[in-house]
C-alpha cells in the first residue's frame, strides 16, 4: 500500500521524528488558512500518488496566504500522470542548513531489512551511491533482536558525520528502523531529512510503502491517521474487467481467479491455470505472433460459476474473438470444473463453445472428465504431450484464421 | 540418492485438518512418504488417513518417541511464524512452508530463526519438494499416481519459482527419457528460505544428480547470487535456465505485478532481459521453450 506524502509525515510523526508544521487542505480557503497560520513564505504541494510532482507543476513556492490560496486552486485541478489529487500539503518553507537520506528497506537476498544514510539527500540516492559510495553508509538489521540505537550510529558515522550531528541523526535513522519493522513498511525513506539553522533536524519529505499482505494488522494505525482503507491505491486505475474479475474472486472463496489487461490490446482471450504457467503462456502466444487480449490465472479448487465469470469476463472485452484455455501439469485444479465454467459462459453469451475455444490444453486433476465435457460440445483439446507452446502456437494460429 | 529426503525421512504435518492438508497427507503417503504425525491445536486424538493429530509439536515428538526430520507447514498466513518457531524449537531441521500471503517480515524472522538453529526453510507459497521413487513433501506433483506419471528418477535436478511449473518441466524431462533426481518448488515471494544459490551445494553433493534446469521469472536478484555462486565455487555442474513472464518488460508492463509477488520488478536489474544476460553471459542457457529444455540437458551431458 502506498501512502500519500501527507500520510507518510503523520506515520514519521507518530514514530517521534520530528516533520514541520503543515497542513493537509483539500480547498483553497484551507490552504489559505493554513498559510496564514504559518505565517510566512509556504511550498504547496500536490498529494498524489505519483512522482514528477515538481516537473508537471505540483509544486509551487508561496509568499503570501493569498498567493498560497492561488496555488493551492490550480494544483487541486491539476492531473499529475493520470492521478487527480486528493489535496494539497501546505509546509513553511524551511531555512535548510543540509540535506540527508535515511532510509530503511528489505534486502531481499540478506533475506533482512538494511538502513541507508547518507549526507548528501535531497537527490537521488542511487547517483550518490554511484559518484560518492563513502556518502553512504549502510547496515543490516536482525530481524529477530531489538534495533539497537548503536547500528543506526554506526550507519550514520560511515558516511563521515561526527559532533552533534551524528546523535541527532542517529536517532531519527533508529525511529525510522523502528517504523518500518513495526508497520511492515517495505520501503520507509526520509528524503530530504534537513538539518535546519538551529541544528535540529527535520522531515522533508517522507515516502512510505506499506506490505500489501500486512495491511490487515495495521488497521488501527492506518485509521488513526486517515487513511481509507476501501480507496484503490494501485499505479493506474483498474480497469472494467479488472474489477469485474476481482469481485467474482471476491465473492466466493473457493480457487482464486486473477485478471489483468492493462498494457494488453489483443484479440485472443486467455484463461490460464496458476501464475508460473500464465507467465509462460503469455510469452508462447506472443513469441508466435499472437495477440493476447488479458493475462488471467486460475489457481486452486474454483467453483464452476468463478470460472464462469472469470471466461465470461474475458469474452466480454472489446476485440476479443476467441480465447485460449490452458492447464498446465498442476495438481489440483480440476480441468473439468473448469471446462463447465468456460462452455457455461460460451452458452450464456450465446456463442458456440466449439467456435470461440480456440483450443483447451487438458493436463490437471480430472483430466478424464475434463475431456468427457470438451468432446461433447466439440471443442478442440491436447493433453499433456503437446507442450505449453504447442499449445498456445495452436490458438494463436486459429484465431488468426 | 537425491537431495533433502531419503526413504526413511519422516515428517509432520501442521494444519493437518485443513482441506488441502488432508488431500495433502494423502498424496504424500500413497507416494510413500514417512507421515508420522500431524499437528492442529485443539484437535488432539484425532487421525487424518491414519496419522494421529496432535495439540503441539512438542507431543508428537515425545508420541514418536525420536528426533522427526520435517515439516510442512499449511497453517493460515496469520499463524504461520509462530507454527515454523514451534517446529524448530521443536528440532525439526526441514520445514516446507506451504502458505501463500504472509507478510514479508515474518517470513525473514522464521529464516533468521532457522539460520541460528541449523534448520533449512522451502517456501512460502510454494508446493514443497519430491524425489521420485522416495518420497514427496508436499502437494508438489498432485496425487501419487498422477506425480509417479510425471518424475520418474533420473540425473536432473530441478528448482522453481512456480510450483506448477515445477512439475511440467519435470513431466518434460521424464518424457524425454531424463529423469528428476530432486524437484523443489522454491517458492514464489520476494523473500524465500532457500534460494537457487543456497541449494545448489546439495546437488553438487549428490552422486545423483549430473544437471540442474531452473524456472525463473522477473523480479528479485535470485540469479546473480546464483552466477556468484557459480564463479566463487567452481562449479562445472550444467545449468539450464528458462525465463517465463518475458513480456513485463514492456513499457506500458512497468511496475505491475503478475502471477507470483516475487515478480514485481524494482529496477532495471531484475528485469527479464538483464537476467536472461546475466544468465548467459555465465554460461547458462536461457531457452524460451519447455520443450527445448531436455535437448538442452542432453547436450551439455554429452548424450
Amino acid at each position: 500500500m502506498r501512502f500519500y506524502e501527507y500520510e507518510s509525515r503523520r506515520i514519521v510523526e507518530r514514530a517521534g521524528i520530528p516533520v514541520t508544521r503543515y497542513g493537509f487542505c483539500t480547498t483553497a480557503d484551507e490552504a489559505r488558512a493554513a498559510a496564514a497560520s504559518i505565517d510566512g513564505p509556504v511550498v504547496v504541494k500536490s498529494q498524489v500518488l505519483t512522482g514528477g510532482r515538481m516537473k508537471a507543476g505540483g509544486v509551487k513556492f508561496a509568499d503570501t496566504a493569498d498567493e498560497a490560496a492561488e496555488h493551492a486552486a490550480a494544483i487541486l485541478e491539476l492531473e499529475i500522470g493520470g492521478h487527480m489529487p486528493v489535496g494539497v500539503l501546505v509546509d513553511p518553507k524551511a531555512e535548510v542548513e543540509q540535506e540527508y537520506y535515511a532510509a530503511v528497506l528489505w534486502d531481499a537476498r540478506a533475506k533482512r531489512p538494511m538502513m541507508l544514510f547518507s549526507d548528501m539527500g535531497g537527490i537521488d540516492i542511487e547517483q550518490v551511491a554511484e559518484e560518492h559510495p563513502d556518502h553512504v553508509g549502510r547496515a543490516h538489521l536482525s530481524n529477530l533482536h531489538p534495533i539497537a540505537d548503536f547500528r543506526a550510529k554506526e550507519t550514520v558515522a560511515r558516511c563521515g558525520m561526527t559532533g552533534s550531528e551524528l546523535g541527532r541523526a542517529g536517532r531519527v535513522l533508529a525511529a525510522l528502523a523502528r517504523l518500518q519493522r513495526d508497520y511492515d513498511m517495505t520501503l520507509a525513506e526520509i528524503n530530504p531529512l534537513a538539518r535546519l539553522s538551529d541544528g535540529s533536524f527535520v522531515a522533508l519529505d517522507a515516502h512510505m510503502e506499506m506490505e500489501d499482505e500486512a495491511v490487515g494488522r495495521h488497521k488501527a494505525m492506518l485509521t488513526e491517521i486517515g487513511v481509507d482503507l476501501g480507496e484503490p491505491r494501485e499505479l493506474y486505475e483498474p480497469s472494467e474487467f479488472e474489477r469485474n474479475v476481482k469481485a467474482i474472486d471476491a465473492a466466493d472463496h473457493r480457487g482464486v481467479i486473477q485478471g489483468k489487461d492493462h498494457g494488453f490490446t489483443g484479440n485472443l482471450g486467455l484463461v490460464i491455470g496458476a501464475g508460473g504457467g500464465s507467465l509462460t503462456l503469455t510469452d508462447a502466444v506472443r513469441s508466435q505472433g499472437g495477440k493476447p487480449a488479458n493475462y488471467a490465472e486460475i489457481g486452486g479448487n474454483p467453483s464452476v460459476a468463478k470460472s464462469c465469470g472469470l471466461a465470461k469476463q474475458v469474452l466480454g472485452k472489446d476485440g476479443v474473438e476467441k480465447i485460449a484455455v490452458m492447464m498446465s501439469i498442476v495438481s489440483n485444479t480440476r480441468v473439468d470444473i473448469v471446462a463447465r465454467g468456460v462452455i457455461k459462459a460460451c452458452l450464456e453469451l450465446g456463442k458456440d463453445p466449439a467456435e470461440t475455444i480456440a483450443i483447451f490444453r487438458i493436463p490437471g486433476a480430472w483430466e478424464d472428465e475434463g475431456a468427457k465435457i470438451l468432446d461433447k460440445y466439440g471443442v478442440e483439446y491436447v493433453d499433456r504431450s503437446v507442450s505449453m507452446w504447442d499449445a498456445a502456437g495452436m490458438a494463436v494460429r486459429k484465431v488468426q484464421g | 540418492m537425491s537431495v533433502l529426503l531419503h526413504k526413511d525421512f519422516t515428517f509432520i504435518v501442521q494444519g493437518i485438518t485443513g482441506r488441502e492438508a488432508v488431500n495433502l497427507t494423502r498424496e504424500c503417503l500413497d507416494f510413500g512418504s514417512k507421515i508420522v504425525a500431524g499437528v492442529t491445536p485443539g484437535r488432539k486424538g484425532r487421525e487424518v488417513h491414519g496419522v494421529p493429530v496432535f495439540d503441539t509439536v512438542e507431543q508428537a515428538v515425545a508420541h514418536h518417541g525420536a528426533p522427526i526430520d520435517g515439516a510442512v507447514a499449511t497453517v493460515p498466513p496469520a499463524f504461520t511464524k509462530d507454527a515454523v518457531f514451534e517446529a524448530i524449537e521443536n528440532g525439526i531441521k526441514l520445514i516446507v512452508v506451504v502458505t501463500e500471503r504472509i507478510p514479508r517480515r515474518d517470513v525473514a524472522e522464521m529464516v533468521e530463526l532457522a539460520g541460528e538453529r541449523g534448520a533449512r526453510i522451502i517456501g512460502p507459497n510454494c508446493l514443497g519438494l519430491i524425489a521420485p521413487g522416495v518420497a514427496k513433501m508436499g502437494g508438489i506433483g498432485g496425487p501419487a499416481k498422477d506425480a509417479a506419471k510425471a518424475y520418474v528418477p533420473g540425473p536432473v535436478g530441478v528448482m522453481s519459482r512456480s510450483g506448477g511449473m515445477t512439475t511440467e518441466i519435470s513431466s518434460t524431462l521424464t518424457a524425454a527419457g531424463l529423469g528428476v533426481s530432486t524437484a523443489i518448488s522454491i517458492g514464489g515471494d520476494a523473500i524465500i528460505g532457500s534460494t537457487y544459490a543456497e541449494l545448489m551445494p546439495l546437488f553438487e553433493e549428490d552422486p545423483q544428480t549430473e544437471a540442474i534446469v531452473i524456472y525463473t521469472e522477473p523480479g528479485g536478484r535470485m540469479e546473480a547470487e546464483l552466477v556468484e555462486w557459480r564463479e566463487a565455487a567452481g562449479s562445472k555442474m550444467p545449468i539450464v535456465a528458462f525465463m517465463a513472464g518475458r513480456f513485463m518488460d514492456d513499457e506500458e508492463m512497468q511496475g505491475m505485478s503478475f502471477g507470483h509477488a516475487g515478480t514485481i520488478v524494482e529496477g532495471v536489474e531484475d528485469s527479464a532481459t538483464e537476467k536472461i544476460a546475466r544468465l548467459e553471459a555465465a554460461g547458462i542457457p536461457v531457452v524460451e521453450r519447455i520443450d527445448e529444455i531436455p535437448d538442452r540437458v542432453k547436450e551439455a551431458l554429452g548424450r
